[in-house]
């Protein structure tokens, strides 16, 4: 009954909210292109699906590519820098380099450099979300227990075994921590690249949906556009979560 | 079997931790490496199984050939088993390593699960064992191998009391049983007379060894009430009184 009520609570905390928003809106009669109330951003989705679901799955299409390659890049980088003191040294500022620089900033460039608009918005969403992969998986990497570490040398294995075998299996709940955290950049890179290339004329997914709906003051499907992409956060955020617990279920808590 | 002759180990930081360590350890037998923390008996644990390098004198079997893979068995501190492999999959490892298929060692494993009383453990998850059947896991791991030599380096320390007797027991029948030479590092008197059937008394700064006790004690369950123990332990603690510096 607790348990059942506990999982309940969001989404009744949600109802309740949306109930006085409308409540609200209908009070004070709010104009829609102020503030529209959830009713209004229903009925704007349900007669502009045909635009906003292309655009949602195309801005989902870059936001996995980009996590897809985020994980490659991410993974193969700590590998390296776990395996040569040189190579860290010659990469880790550079990582740290690309991560603090705002994306805002370089997305024109990339736009530019990179003629095909797909491409330049993976790379921009890619490099927003590498940086917590390579960190945690690095990490991970570097905890691997020193004794398993030695009792791999007592039996002779090999470099490959070591890594497969051990340190990559050491790193996954680490690399987890971080694929999650990348999901959700990965998401803000596809977003803010597509507003750039958006600005640009380049017509794609659901942030040009946004900037498009703002300019004919279209508040309500611009609401539509935000429910999306809320949602497809929350759920990438839950589907990582999930997988991590699947691939970790026989390990236990600690 | 297994000969040491003036082992040095002197660290980067200038730090003496071993210094002129000679003895011969016979085979078949059960030699505790007692002494107080930080005198080097871990140190010198690690340059037998020939994961460090002394710094001068020599270490290997007789004829002078240092261990090769799967010679060594060890066993740690904590059991560091694979968390996310089973029991099996654990005491498979070092057979996995060097190349043995999983049919081939299965009735191997099974057999070495039975000796340590984890018959029916085959397919438990380390995080639902006991921190006394993770180190039976950790020493079926050691001993899959079919080691020349098994290390422990104070395997016990971490275990309640009643844990630690019952597997301080189950080890010397295990030693009677197979007649493995065991190296066994260790902080306590009590568990050394009990165990060993040799005891090299080791003082600090640096490690030297500063005696060097046979014991025989008779076997059996009342092996720690009988006299004898008594009289090793006063032995033994008489022995500590001398060589420690003040």
């Amino acid at each position: 009954m607790n348990r059942s009520l506990e999982r309940a609570a969001p989404f009744l905390f949600g109802l309740i909210g949306l109930a006085l928003w409308q409540g609200a809106v209908w009070a004070l009669a709010v104009p829609a292109y102020v503030l529209p109330g959830p009713l209004a951003i229903g009925a704007a989705y349900l007669g502009d699906y045909r635009v906003l679901d292309p655009a949602l799955l195309s801005t989902l299409t870059v936001t996995l590519t980009a996590l897809a390659a985020a994980t490659a890049i991410g993974v193969t980088l700590a590998v390296a820098m776990s395996a040569s003191a040189l190579f860290r040294a010659a990469i880790q500022p550079w990582a740290v380099i690309l991560q603090v620089t705002p994306v805002v900033a370089i997305a024109p460039l990339i736009i530019i450099w990179v003629n095909q608009p797909f491409i330049a918005l993976v790379v921009c969403a890619t490099i927003v979300a590498f940086f917590p992969i390579l960190s945690n998986t690095a990490a991970g990497l570097a905890a691997t227990p020193p004794e398993l570490l030695d009792l791999f040398r007592l039996n002779g294995a090999s470099r490959w075994q070591m890594l497969f075998l051990l340190r990559l299996p050491s790193a996954l709940p680490a690399f987890l921590v971080g694929l999650r955290i990348s999901g959700t950049l990965a998401l803000v890179g596809a977003v803010v690249a597509e507003f750039v290339a958006g600005s640009g004329g380049f017509a794609s997914g659901l942030a040009y949906s946004i900037i498009e709906a703002s300019y004919r003051l279209e508040i309500p499907r611009m609401f539509a556009a935000l429910v999306l992409l809320g949602v497809s956060g929350i759920m990438i955020y839950t589907a990582l979560g999930l997988l991590a617990r699947f691939l970790l279920r026989r390990r236990g808590s600690a | 079997m297994f000969t040491l002759q003036a082992v040095g180990k002197t660290f980067p930081n200038g730090l003496r931790a071993l210094d002129g360590i000679s003895a011969e350890i016979g085979a078949g037998e059960f030699v505790a490496l007692l002494g107080p923390s930080g005198c080097g008996k871990s140190t010198l644990l690690r340059l037998l199984a020939g994961l460090d390098q002394p710094s001068d004198g020599r270490i290997g079997w007789e004829g002078g050939m240092p261990p090769g893979p799967g010679e060594i068995g060890f066993v740690f501190q904590d059991a560091t088993l694979l968390p996310w492999a089973d029991v099996a999959g654990n005491v498979f490892l070092p057979l996995r390593l060097r190349g043995v298929g999983r049919a081939e060692a299965a009735p191997r494993i099974a057999a070495m699960l039975e000796q340590v009383g984890l018959g029916a453990f085959a397919q438990a998850m380390p995080h639902t064992l006991s921190g006394g059947m993770r180190m039976r896991v950790s020493i079926a791991r050691a001993l899959i191998s079919a080691p020349r030599l098994l290390l422990m380096d104070e395997p016990f320390a971490a275990l309640d009391e009643f844990t630690r007797h019952k597997l301080q027991e189950d080890l010397r029948g295990l030693w009677r049983r197979s007649g493995k030479t065991v190296m066994f590092v260790t902080h306590s008197i009590y568990e050394a007379a009990f165990l060993a059937s040799r005891i090299l008394v080791m003082s600090p700064r640096p490690g030297r060894i500063a005696a060097d006790l046979s014991t025989s004690l008779p076997d059996g369950p009342e092996r720690r009430g009988c006299p004898e123990y008594a009289a090793l332990v006063a032995d033994i603690t008489e022995t500590f009184r001398r060589v420690m510096p003040a």
